[in-house]
């Protein structure tokens, strides 16, 4: 039986097709992905992501836990700040991408993907012992994610102007700590926007506001080619645990300073850095139309080969995008196999796509 | 619900068929076909005085969510291929049995062997 989310009853009178992802019956979109892409880059739209694990980390050893666990520092963070970090096994690779948020005398909140629950939850269980702190999961929460740049003032609106000030106040990765309700400055689209953690009694009163406020409800498969336009890594995509932070453009979220700080992967990753990584991850621009999927193959004009971990339509370019993990020294263009004919893509560094704007370079006329 | 009008012919794997007065035949998707595929990004369409036989794979309609090929639903010839899907494929989620359609076929077949509407309702309530 699938799970729901408690917006399950208003996304089907919202007309909208569902899908599985993960285990969970979610919205695929309401009508138009391609439309309610644009509303987010465009005006504002929201998106249920209540299917994402919540977790909370209390206790006097919180800290010191998540700071062995992550390859990111928490204690980078005040309290109401946020930052990303992938989790990594022994050897590496990444277990899960993760959003932290310091609530200070509260602990923290662990944000991390539903496809890893299961296996998030029992590491992270197992990793916890010797440590005073605990792990519990809130499965009485539901998550929102607002995003667009008219976002923060529709919800400002819809929130009533105490509130929306503070929200308006708020820099990137800050967020507005209410006891039972976190608004935080952060997304998964590359436009300005907010996600909100609230009480799943709450949400479904929430979620009409914001959509009598004027908001697009949007579905996954617009946060797939907006998240992809943003050049945004996806869990099983990009990142999995044959797969190291320095090979899939998350090198960033690695705290190597400082440099006593003991964290699990962190031997592995300094081999691998010691020996220069020999694989990038660029993102292509298919010249012909057609489409760019996961899993077709990338030549380099040397010969050597690579794959396309996703692919996508991009509404913003008007052609097929995708990421690609290549051997280092692939050069500004390449042929992608789609569907047994190989197509000419050029090599781009992502993202594609940020606060409406390409930020690609689009040749006029592909090379001969 | 779906829209299937009762004047078209059917195949089993969604596409639609129309009798036009000059002999040729009009083909197209079924909206319920456009509606599972969701938006339209990409067409490749078959080429004109192509000869096709029934059930052979002649089109590629390509969404968001996946490449289908379509086949071809009599043999034929190729008569037009409706070139401005190319630059809007999104017009077969608008109107996919009427500005959308694909191509138009010059049949060496006759339509008796394809689905009417009431069949191809039965075929849709079926997978559904």
């Amino acid at each position: 039986m699938a799970k729901r989310t408690p917006l399950f009853d208003l996304h089907i009178s919202g007309e909208a097709k569902m899908l599985d992802f993960c285990g969970w019956e979610m919205p695929l979109h309401y009508g138009s992905q391609l439309h309610e892409h644009a509303q987010v880059r465009q005006g504002a739209g929201v998106f249920d992501v209540s299917h994402m694990t919540l977790l909370e980390v209390k206790g006097l050893e919180a800290r010191a836990f998540l700071r062995y666990v992550l390859a990111n520092d928490v204690a980078r963070l005040q309290p109401g700040q946020s930052l990303y970090s992938c989790i990594l096994s022994k050897t590496g690779g990444i277990l899960d991408g993760v959003v932290v948020y310091d609530r200070g005398e509260a602990g923290y909140i662990v944000v991390a993907n539903a496809g890893t629950h299961d296996k998030t939850i029992a590491w992270l269980n197992q990793q916890i012992r010797g440590f005073e702190a605990d792990l519990r999961e809130r499965l009485d929460v539901a998550i929102l994610a607002v995003q667009g740049p008219q976002a923060v003032a529709l919800l400002g609106e819809a929130l009533g102007s105490d509130t929306g000030q503070q929200v308006q106040a708020l820099r990137p990765f800050q967020f507005l700590d209410e006891q039972d309700r976190i608004i935080s400055r952060t997304g998964y689209t590359g436009e300005d926007g907010i996600e909100i953690i609230l009480p799943a009694t709450a949400v479904t009163a929430s979620w009409e506001r914001l959509l009598n406020a004027g908001i697009q409800p949007c579905g996954l498969g617009a946060r797939d080619s907006l998240r992809l336009e943003a050049g945004l890594n996806l869990y099983g995509n990009e990142m999995d645990e044959s797969t190291s932070p320095l090979v899939c453009g998350l090198g960033w979220s690695v705290a190597w300073e400082p440099t006593d700080r003991k964290f699990i992967g962190r031997s592995a990753l300094e081999k691998q850095r010691q020996d220069k990584v020999k694989t990038v991850q660029i993102g292509l621009v298919l010249e012909e139309r057609g489409m760019l999927r996961a899993r077709q193959r990338v030549v380099a004009p040397s010969g050597a080969t690579g794959i396309v971990t996703s692919g996508t339509f991009s509404p913003t370019l008007g052609r097929a995008i995708g990421l690609a993990r290549v051997p280092a020294d692939i050069g500004a263009y390449c042929q992608v196999d789609v569907r047994s004919r190989y197509c000419p893509a050029l090599v781009v560094k992502p993202p594609f796509v940020r606060h409406g704007h390409c930020l690609i370079g689009l040749p006029s006329a592909p090379p001969v | 619900m779906s829209h299937i009008p009762s004047n078209l012919k059917y195949t089993t794997t969604h596409e639609w068929v129309r009798q036009e007065s000059d002999g040729t035949v009009t083909v197209g998707i079924t909206d319920h076909a456009q509606a599972q595929l969701g938006d339209m990004v990409f067409v490749e369409l078959p080429e004109v005085g192509r000869k096709l036989k029934a059930g052979e794979e002649c089109a590629v309609v390509e969404s968001v969510k996946a490449a289908s090929d379509i086949y071809c639903p009599l043999d034929g010839t190729v008569a037009e291929a409706n070139a401005t899907l190319v630059d809007t494929p999104e017009t077969i989620n608008q109107d996919p049995y009427g500005e959308g359609w694909l191509f138009r076929l010059t049949p060496s077949d006759n339509l008796d062997q394809l689905m009417d509407a009431v069949a191809y309702a039965e075929l849709e309530a079926a997978v559904e």
